[in-house]
């Protein structure tokens, strides 16, 4: 497979990430802080959060096992959970985050359970996407490629990527 | 955000309890629609029972009184029957001692046949009972011959044979003669009369006995007689019985089967003094007893009374349950839209929360835009789409607002605020739109309003925009006019306004006879004749006199009350319609929407702020000639040295390069003359204001003699309306400036501008041949005046040329390459991305888990140039870290002082908030707790651009963009 062929399998797999909102453009941002000093930036940082995942899900699970639910808990794992979610882009699961700190707020544990499963399943898709995803990287800079997101459709942030 | 919603939701759990509680108090509850009717029926048989019992007690006391008067008639009866008996009897006794003492012991006897016939006939009403009386003689059978002969005849027996032979016989020798048939029968012969002989015969002695008298009863006569004579006798039936033996009464009186009324019998003993018989009179009542309408009536009257009582009851209680169920339903309704409300409050945060980011883009954009070279028209429109942009978040903002407003919970901020800039940026939101319409649209505001005041000016700026933009709505020529001025002066004013009107159609007369039929803004007429020439003029003189009379006076009172007025020459408001036009989402009528847009809730929440800054609203509409909208508000004077300590400029500062200058307007329009100068004036320019070129000109060039400031010297610039350029001596414009050129009478003529509302191509080509050097279009703002004087004179040069930059990044990385920055979140994964993106722009990032991590690598003196924080963390939360940091600075700072090194800079280190809410009240919260900015997570170069060029410069490195910055932040 030569580096086109690998560029466009790679880049086609992130646009349907994106298309299925698995993304949004905080991971194109994310990309970008990688240099020659940090190649594997964006890889880490998408670990640590695969990480983190699994031990707050350790704690939700225990959290909402407890007879008499301690919401707070619940609800602070789950903010944080938001807020690492978020910063790597991963919108679906920043999404159910929210659904499911609502659910914390009104004390709803049937709605808490329902979220967990649900966070549980999306954090498990996106991170089966990733692998995908950081698979095709590699293999894209194995064969000699660089990386190159479309960061936003319109040309007019094309000077300035950042700009939302 | 999560603020808000968990206020909501506090909100909604609390209504449930109630309800739940209402519910179980509803249980508690006796009255149920089925309950009641129960309770009616059960009610209904109680007191039908009771009404029976009623009747039955009375028709017992009925049959008691029939019983007792039967009871009475019977025995007043047999009473008298016995009576009449004993009468009878007594008699019979002396008829015996008269015959015994005139045939016994008389001989011969003195009496005969005849005399007892006689004398039994004429004494029979003393025997009232008896039909005849007779006398039998005893004659024993050995006398019986020796009697027969003295008689003449033999001794019968009843059924008329001669006598057998017995021991003694008892022939009846006298008779009455209702009974004569008797006479020579033996009495002894009958078997009731012999034993009635032998009866009386045993209380005598036998011997003794010569004969015997005897009667004969005629018993259902005499009763028919004697009761006959009794009244009542219809009423009652009587029978009379001889019950000697009791199993067969013998009925002796009265019908063998009695009808009537079998019911009832009262039964009398009769004693006819015959100790072998016994007698009774039985009597019952022949008519069956009446119905007792009376016992009937008072039942059923009883019985409908009390069951009206019982329905009235009933409906009351199904009336109370029809309310409690209305209630019930009612404050589910209540619940569910208080649900739904709060439902839409979230989806504004949120709808709201979207448009805003992209907004920031675009502000942001936008600034960058105005940071290049532009020319005048370029910048104008950047600077509009800039205004449009903030005013669009600021809306937005508003839109968050109203359900405040409805809570009752908004409360106006206290800041210092140039109304003039306000009041511009109005203008300019609407200037696109009024071009594009071909309205006039202009503001002014008079010299005696403060330039700076305290109060909100984001409130104020909403009021005027609401009606401005209403305004621009409905009118499709003529022209807009916001006026402001100060409340004393208007009064007075008013009060002479009277008068005035009362001539106004002479006047309107005599301005016919000139130019344009009113002498408004742009010659339409206007609803409220406040705003004509005369008072306009009279109110701007008067303030000028104050001004100068009573200037000092005023300054010791601190409140402004300010009256803005809003005069547009629209379509106007029906009059049907102008009741309700502050009523929320009511508009004039239903094809206004179709026809206009909009939602009409805008008045309605004007009126509320109005009302809110201590003033009121209300207008003058007069349909197709137009609507004045005026309110007050009352504001708070600022001390000009207040406004000098802060941090940042209220707005954009107006260039001062100007001033000295002097203008010439040309406008055949008094009011719109006194618009452009004022704006004029703001910039610091001395203006003449002409009516005709030619005057301008004469002036100009000295024709007539002295110019009118005194000064002598010539006006800098010529601005012409563009009414007075097309109508009036405009073509002969330049070449009388040539003139002037070529005579060599002026050194450097004036600059002419065009001042036009709207502008063709042609007219544009036409105005620059002319020798126009620039034209603005209205709405006129001082900013763009300007800009465009400073493109014509070549004067005040673009401050800001230095400060470009080609874009954010590279002037970040200007910024922060080396700097020590510390990022503090308890999330790792912020963290690592926070750090990252710090790092590309060569900052040196430290990093610390939590608040107090971060406390002990701030110890003083430390090396980092800015903090970035996170707010929600476990254990010590951002605003409690930075309160802590501050404490620390102040310490160290107060230490300082006192060892005397003065000359060092004071510790204040920037700290930044990263959160991933935008609301004012955590904004507000940051700023509380020390922090001096903000930061969205997640990072966005935009954002930090914004938040770190504020302390990494010495002065502010572009205002507008931090001015937007707070737009977007003060939502």
């Amino acid at each position: 497979m030569n580096v086109e062929q690998l560029k466009s399998r790679f880049k086609g797999h992130y646009d349907f990430m994106v298309a299925e909102k698995f993304l949004d453009e905080q991971f194109s941002q994310l990309q970008q802080l990688q240099d020659e000093s940090t190649p594997d930036f964006a890889f880490e940082v998408v670990s640590l959060f695969f990480e983190d995942c699994q031990k707050i899900f350790h704690d939700l699970d225990r959290a909402l096992e407890q007879p008499m639910v301690d919401f707070k808990t619940v609800d602070n794992n789950v903010h944080t959970l938001k807020g690492s979610s978020s910063s790597i882009g991963a919108a679906r699961v920043t999404h159910v985050c929210i659904a499911f700190r609502s659910f914390c707020d009104e004390h709803n544990l049937e709605g808490c359970l329902r979220s967990m499963q649900e966070l549980k399943r999306e954090t498990a898709l996106v991170k089966n996407q990733f692998e995908i995803l950081f698979k095709l990287e590699q293999q894209l800079l194995a064969a000699g490629g660089s990386i190159t997101l479309p960061v936003k459709p319109s040309p007019q942030s094309n000077d300035h990527p950042w700009f939302m | 955000m999560s603020l808000k919603t968990k206020s909501h939701h506090a909100v909604a759990v609390v209504l449930n309890e109630k309800l739940v509680g209402k519910q179980r108090a509803n249980k508690c509850i006796l009255f149920t629609k089925s309950r009641l009717l129960t309770m009616l029926l059960l009610y209904i048989t109680v007191i039908a029972c009771a009404s029976f019992y009623i009747y039955n007690l009375m028709e017992a006391d009925n049959m008691e009184k029939r019983r007792e008067f039967l009871a009475s008639m019977c025995d007043q009866r047999a009473r008298m029957l016995q009576d009449q008996f004993s009468v009878s009897i007594n008699h019979v006794h002396a008829l015996a001692i008269l015959v015994s003492t005139f045939h016994l012991y008389k001989n011969p006897s003195a009496i005969d046949q005849e005399t007892f016939a006689q004398y039994t006939a004429n004494t029979a009403f003393e025997r009232p009972l008896m039909s005849g009386v007779a006398y039998a003689h005893r004659v024993l059978h050995s006398n019986r011959e020796k009697f027969e002969q003295q008689q003449g005849w033999t001794i019968k027996t009843m059924s008329r044979d001669p006598s057998p032979v017995k021991d003694e016989y008892a022939p009846v020798i006298f008779s009455q003669e209702t009974v004569s048939y008797i006479e020579s029968i033996d009495m002894m012969s009958g078997e009731e009369d012999r034993e009635n002989i032998l009866r009386a015969r045993a209380t005598e002695s036998p011997y003794k006995i010569s004969g015997y008298l005897g009667g004969a009863f005629d018993v259902e006569s005499l009763v028919e007689n004697l009761l006959g004579q009794l009244a009542g006798k219809q009423a009652v039936v009587v029978n009379v019985y001889d019950v000697t033996n009791s199993s067969d009464p013998l009925i002796m009186y009265g019908p063998q089967h009695p009808d009537g009324d079998m019911s009832l019998l009262h039964v009398s003993m009769l004693d006819f003094g015959d100790p072998f018989r016994k007698h009774e009179m039985r009597c019952r009542y022949l008519q069956n007893p009446p119905t007792p309408w009376m016992a009937i009536n008072s039942s059923i009257g009883f019985f409908v009374i009390c069951l009206l009582g019982g329905y009235i009851f009933y409906g009351a209680g199904i009336h109370i349950v029809k309310i409690e169920e209305d209630f019930r339903e009612m404050q589910e309704l209540k619940v569910l839209a208080e649900a739904a409300d709060v439902a839409k409050s979230q989806f504004l945060a949120t709808v709201s929360h979207e448009i805003r980011t992209p907004m920031n883009g675009v502000l942001g954009m936008l600034a960058m835009l105005l940071d290049t070279d532009l020319d005048s028209n370029q910048r104008g429109y950047a600077q509009t789409a800039q205004a449009c942009g903030r005013a669009l978040i600021q809306l937005i903002n508003e839109v968050l607002d109203r359900a405040k407003i409805e809570a009752g919970k908004l409360e106006l901020d206290e800041v210092p605020f140039e109304l003039r800039s306000v009041l511009d940026d109005v203008l300019a939101l609407f200037s696109a739109k009024s071009r594009d319409k071909g309205i006039e649209l202009a503001v002014f505001v008079s010299d005696k309003v403060p330039e700076v005041l305290v109060g909100d000016p984001g409130r104020f700026r909403q009021v005027i925009t609401n009606l401005v933009g209403n305004s621009v709505k409905f009118t499709e020529h003529g022209h807009i006019f916001v006026q402001v001025h100060l409340g004393e002066n208007v009064k007075p004013v008013m009060g002479a306004k009277a008068e005035q009107c009362m001539k106004r159609e002479s006047e309107a007369m005599e301005v016919i006879s000139g130019k344009s039929p009113f002498n408004t803004l742009s010659g339409y007429e206007a609803a409220d004749d406040r705003n004509c020439w005369k008072n306009f003029k009279l109110l701007v003189a008067n303030e000028k006199l104050q001004f100068d009379h009573l200037g000092t006076n005023d300054e010791t009172s601190n409140t402004v009350s300010l009256v803005v007025s809003v005069e547009d020459t629209g379509i106007g408001i029906p009059e049907h319609a102008q009741e309700r036009v502050f009523t929320p989402f009511m508009q004039a009528d239903s094809s206004t929407s179709r026809n206009f847009g909009g939602t009409g809730i805008g008045l309605s929440i004007s009126q509320c702020l109005v009302e809110l800054m201590g003033g009121h609203i209300n207008f003058i509409s007069r349909p197709n000639i137009g609507s004045t909208f005026a309110f007050t508000a009352s504001l708070q004077r600022c001390e000009r040295s207040a406004l000098n300590d802060l941090k940042r400029p209220l707005s954009e500062p107006l260039p001062t390069g100007f001033k000295g200058m002097k203008a010439t307007v040309v406008d055949g329009k008094p009011v719109r003359g006194i618009v452009t100068r004022y704006h004029l004036e703001r910039l610091g320019i001395q203006v003449d204001l002409v009516s005709t070129i030619k005057v301008a000109f004469s002036a100009v060039s000295g024709l007539n003699g002295c110019s009118r400031s005194g000064i002598g010297k010539q006006p800098d610039v010529i601005l012409i309306e563009k009414d007075s350029w097309i109508l009036n001596e405009g073509f002969v414009v330049p070449e009388r400036l040539m003139d002037l050129k070529q005579s060599g009478r002026m050194v450097e003529h004036p600059k002419m501008i065009l001042l036009a509302t709207s502008i063709t191509n042609v007219e544009n080509i036409k105005a620059k041949a002319t020798g126009f050097s620039d034209i603005i279009v209205k709405p006129l703002r001082a900013s763009m005046v300007a800009a465009c004087l400073q493109q014509v004179l070549g004067i005040g040069s673009r401050s800001r040329q230095g400060r470009e930059f080609p874009n954010g990044s590279a002037y970040l990385s200007s910024i922060l390459c080396g700097k020590h920055i510390l990022v503090v979140d308890d999330n790792r994964v912020n963290r690592i991305v926070a750090a990252g993106a710090l790092k590309k722009f060569g900052a040196i990032v430290e990093c610390a888990e939590s608040g107090r991590a971060a406390l002990d690598k701030l110890q003083l003196p430390h090396k980092f140039a800015a903090c970035f924080m996170d707010i929600q963390m476990p254990e010590m939360d951002g605003f409690e870290a930075t309160r802590l940091i501050r404490q620390m600075e102040h310490k160290a700072n107060e230490q300082m002082k006192n060892g005397g090194s003065v000359g060092k800079p004071e510790f204040h280190m920037p700290i930044l908030a990263m959160t991933a809410d935008v609301f004012q009240a955590t904004y507000q919260e940051c700023l509380k707790c020390g922090m001096d900015g903000y930061v969205s997570k997640p990072f966005e170069e935009e954002n930090l651009y914004q938040a770190v060029a504020k302390f990494f410069e010495p002065k502010p490195v572009s205002s507008e963009l931090s001015e937007a910055k707070f737009c977007s932040l003060s939502g």
